[in-house]
């Protein structure tokens, strides 16, 4: 596979929209730039190599259907950033760690396996419904919920697009 | 399975699985710099169809969810993660 080549310019803006948008809505980046940076570098190489934000720190299969819960933000963000301080990639990290009170590092993946994974699809909701008016929708990134007809275009907290969303009720 | 040899001290074969993406791989990369110490690592996100299956095969007998960085010294020991102390300890610096 050949080097992809990402421009400055580039990192600068996708830097600084992540950084507004994880502001906005209660997340924060890496306040180690420099490696905050790299990480939105490889951000964009993964977008022209599969057409998505892989995550940088996992090995994506290149099929967007298996690699939809490691687009980011991932599925994994905010249960890492609650238990560990930081995503896994720590390209988001905690208040405590913003803070300097807690430091960051490598932890361990919470993405289950591949098997795993294949055995947890298809979980339909059990709760009895039929009295609701609407279906509710619940957002995999950050578990925002809403009741309508079908789940909005990008999620209003996280900014995850509307395929990581799943019928919750 | 071509890796890149990185020249230095001989503490024994390292060899780094790592993705060219992650930054504790970065990290990972350039501790071992630092330490001045031989080692090979595949960038395993660079490799394609059997050459990455194979690399993905090979890397689950040390870290069976193939999480990066996995650092494997004389094919006996690994270390996965980005652990600076455990790495030190694993090459014996
Ligand atoms: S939020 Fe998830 S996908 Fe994004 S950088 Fe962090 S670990 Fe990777």
């Amino acid at each position: 596979m050949k080097k992809i080549d990402v421009e400055q310019k580039e990192i600068q803006a996708l830097y600084g929209r992540l950084d507004k948008e994880a502001e906005a809505s209660g997340y924060h980046l890496n306040p180690d730039e420099e490696f905050a940076k790299d990480l939105v570098r490889s951000l964009l190489i993964n977008e022209k190599r599969y057409g998505y934000w892989a995550c940088p720190c996992r090995l994506a299969s290149g099929v967007k259907d298996d690699d939809l819960d490691i687009i980011c933000p991932c599925d994994y963000r905010d249960a890492d950033l609650t238990e560990h301080g930081s995503c896994y990639c720590a390209l988001y990290v905690s208040q405590d760690v913003l803070e300097g009170k807690k430091a960051v590092g490598s932890i361990p993946e919470r993405r289950p396996s591949a098997e795993e994974r294949q055995k947890r699809e298809g979980g339909a909701p059990s709760v009895a419904v039929s009295s609701l008016s609407l279906p509710v929708w619940r957002c995999r990134v950050c578990g925002y919920l809403c009741a309508r007809d079908g789940p909005p275009e990008i999620c209003p907290v996280c900014k995850a697009k509307k395929e990581r969303f799943e019928r919750f009720l | 399975m071509k890796a890149t040899h990185v020249k230095g001290k001989d503490r024994g074969h390292i060899f780094l699985f790592a993705l060219s993406t992650c930054g504790w791989c970065r990290k990972t990369k350039r501790l071992l710099q630092n330490l001045g110490v031989a080692y090979e690592y595949i960038d395993v996100d660079l490799l394609k169809g059997k050459e990455k299956t194979e690399a993905e095969k090979e890397m689950r007998r040390w870290s069976p969810r193939t999480s990066f960085p996995t650092l494997v010294i004389n094919d006996e020991k690994s270390v996965v993660g980005f652990d600076e102390a455990r790495i030190r300890e694993a090459i014996g610096i």
